[in-house]
């Protein structure tokens, strides 16, 4: 900005300020929520000053969970999340890694079909093809498993087509370079192409990590083993199971856990983003 | 130290371009050899295929006596250094330089030992530590230098590495690899399109167009007494005039424009043969009226200081005539719409085969 306008600039904050403040309202009142005992809400009015009972609730909801219900202690199921997000961004970074690899640095008979045919599936979401999918995991036996959680969702084509774009901007020449410096394919690979793609891997990895921790109707489809639960279907369990009301003290506490592990990835990720980005632009 | 010998090459790619039609050369140890011509004349591929980078269609790649057609890069113990210097940009300099060391598996003392050597022989011990984006066009010039040099290689192979730098420094350079390939005595192949760069740096030099070697000898050799029309046109700076005419016996050449021209010490060849009449801008004189071998009406006129070229055309030749340009000295005053004397200078002249372009 050149001009240093002192209403201008109090209208940007304002304006910045409102749509913080929108953004962050219902986490405020979630958190509020969670920390008041379960009496309060059976009125209909909402506290918009934090309760007492936080420890308690947070406590509850951790390690009880609402076992009558049907909803298991939530830590289980915050670790079953992780676990799940973690399989899937694991492997859809290295299973797209190495096609973005395999189609950009190697001629082989059909290249081009078979890219293709990877981007064909960025048009077929989980979602379309559910019932093929859990048809083809039940027969494998993979319901109730992390395998089964994890391994339908990890074929990326978004990804492979990230990394090949990313890839293709590589000068060919340092892959000379690499040949004549006695590198073979996966050295090159190792030594060179993953360095060079740290930052691209960083944001794909915050992007999957996040698009696997919220996975809820595959999880919901294909777990009926309560220690296999994860934190998104528990938390719809917990608003609807039951014949009471929901405990909203508890869902609210439960809510705050889910929102954290996300929230944790991109504060963590931004370093490595931010050093990455300074590095390659000076 | 090593022989590079070439025999027979050729490159053909996948859709049936021929790239490189048949070249052989034979480089002797030690020897600068560089590959000159124009874009798309087959020197990179050439090139390429002695590095290993592209499969050899036919022919016979030869280094140290060793045929190496089916070897990997790293197998032919060749070093390269590219004309966008391929430095690896997410390590430092050192290991930059390393790189290839560890790749075979050499002692951390010998690389070591290695990379200082080479870090010293070209002043880059105070830039070990850095990145390539934190260097100058010069210096990354001289990391990529340096990369080759650590692998004592038995050939060194140049592709246009000076090309991405401004004049000054590409002047300085071209001094630099000279007495660093003089010093280490390693055998050099050097494609470039530059003719000074060429012409300064070669001990051997390699005339390419097409696909095919037009001809192959020492600089100086080449100047004196260029093979074929492309090659007088494309060695010397300015250009060889080449004037068409036609061989008209005692009279001499009978140049398109009209005037007949005899030069002296020359070798005439048979009466009514079509031929190029070469003479370069610098072997042309500012004589008296009497004496002159042609006649030239000055079109333009470039003052450079050391030298002023003229532009023009044979005088009387309205227009028909080819073009010729003349050098001559810096004091010279002559002014568009002046009509030129001019004598070849005594063995100067060369002329070609109109129809195959090569020299009688």
């Amino acid at each position: 900005m050149v001009e240093n306008n002192r209403w201008g600039n109090f209208f940007a904050h304002l304006v910045l300020i409102a749509g913080v403040a929108i953004v962050l309202f219902p986490v405020y009142v979630a958190f509020i929520a969670s920390t008041h005992p379960p009496g309060t809400f059976v009125r209909g009015v909402m506290p918009l000053l934090p309760g007492t009972n936080a420890w308690d609730n947070y406590m509850t909801v951790i390690t009880e969970g609402r076992s009558r219900a049907g909803t298991p202690p939530i830590a289980g199921m915050m670790w079953n999340s992780f676990i799940m997000a973690m399989a899937i961004t694991i492997g859809k970074l290295s299973i797209s890694l190495l096609s973005a690899f395999a189609i950009v640095y190697f001629r082989f008979p059909f290249r081009m079909f078979f890219f293709w045919i990877i981007f064909l599936t960025l048009m077929l979401p989980v979602e379309v093809r559910i019932v093929p999918t859990f048809e083809v995991v039940a027969n494998l036996g993979m319901l109730n498993s992390f395998a089964g959680l994890s391994i339908p969702l990890i074929a990326s084509a978004t990804a492979t087509f990230l990394f090949r774009q990313f890839f293709m901007t590589v000068p060919e020449e340092l892959m000379e370079a690499a040949r004549v410096d006695g590198a073979g394919p996966m050295k090159f690979f190792k030594d060179i192409l993953l360095p060079l793609s740290i930052t691209n891997i960083a944001a794909l990895f915050v992007i999957m990590f996040i698009y696997g921790w919220n996975q809820y109707l595959w999880p919901l489809l294909i777990t009926t083993d309560p220690s296999y639960y994860t934190i998104v279907m528990g938390l719809q369990r917990m608003v609807t199971g039951g014949d009471s009301e929901p405990l909203w003290h508890l869902v609210m506490a439960t809510v705050v856990l889910a929102a954290m592990p996300p929230v944790l990835v991109i504060l963590f990720m931004q370093r490595l983003f931010v050093k990455g980005l300074t590095e390659t632009e000076k | 130290m090593a022989t590079v010998k070439l025999d027979g090459v050729r490159k053909v790619y996948a859709g049936g371009v021929e790239a490189v039609k048949g070249v052989s050369i034979d480089i002797a140890d030690g020897q600068l050899c560089v590959l000159v011509g124009p874009s798309g004349c087959g020197k990179s591929t050439l090139l390429r295929m002695i590095a290993g980078l592209e499969v050899i269609t036919d022919g016979e790649i030869s280094i140290d006596g060793r045929v190496v057609n089916r070897l990997e890069p790293a197998e032919r113990d060749i070093a390269m250094v590219f004309q966008n210097y391929a430095l690896y940009p997410h390590m430092k300099v050192y290991d930059n330089m390393a790189y290839g060391l560890r790749n075979r598996g050499q002692s951390k003392e010998e690389i070591d030992k290695r990379v200082r050597e080479a870090a010293r022989i070209l002043e880059l011990d105070e830039l070990l530590q850095r990145k390539p984006r934190e260097l100058s066009g010069g210096q990354r010039q001289r990391v990529a230098m340096g990369r080759a040099i650590v692998r004592h290689p038995k050939a060194f192979l140049f592709d246009e590495p000076l090309s991405n730098l401004d004049a000054k420094l590409r002047v300085h350079m071209r001094v630099e690899i000279k007495n660093l390939q003089r010093s280490l005595g390693v055998t050099s192949v050097y494609v470039t399109h530059d003719q000074v760069e060429a012409m300064t740096l070669a001990d051997k030099l390699v005339v390419m167009n097409g696909g095919v070697a037009e001809q192959i000898d020492t600089p100086i050799k080449i100047y004196e007494k260029p093979a074929t029309t492309f090659v007088a046109s494309f060695i010397g700076s300015p250009a060889m005039n080449l004037l068409r005419g036609a061989s008209a016996g005692p009279k001499g050449i009978a140049l398109a424009g009209g005037q007949a021209v005899k030069p002296r010490d020359f070798q005439m060849p048979e009466t009514g043969r079509e031929v190029f009449l070469g003479v370069r801008p610098e072997h042309l004189t500012l004589v008296n009226g009497g004496n002159s071998d042609l006649e030239l009406s000055v079109i333009a006129v470039e003052s450079l200081g050391a030298d002023t070229m003229a532009h023009g055309v044979l005088a009387g030749s309205n227009g028909r005539a080819d073009k010729i340009i003349v050098r001559l000295p810096g004091a010279a005053s002559i002014k568009e719409g002046d009509v030129l004397p001019l004598a070849i200078n005594p063995g100067m002249a060369h002329v070609f085969d109109a129809e195959t372009s090569k020299r009688i």
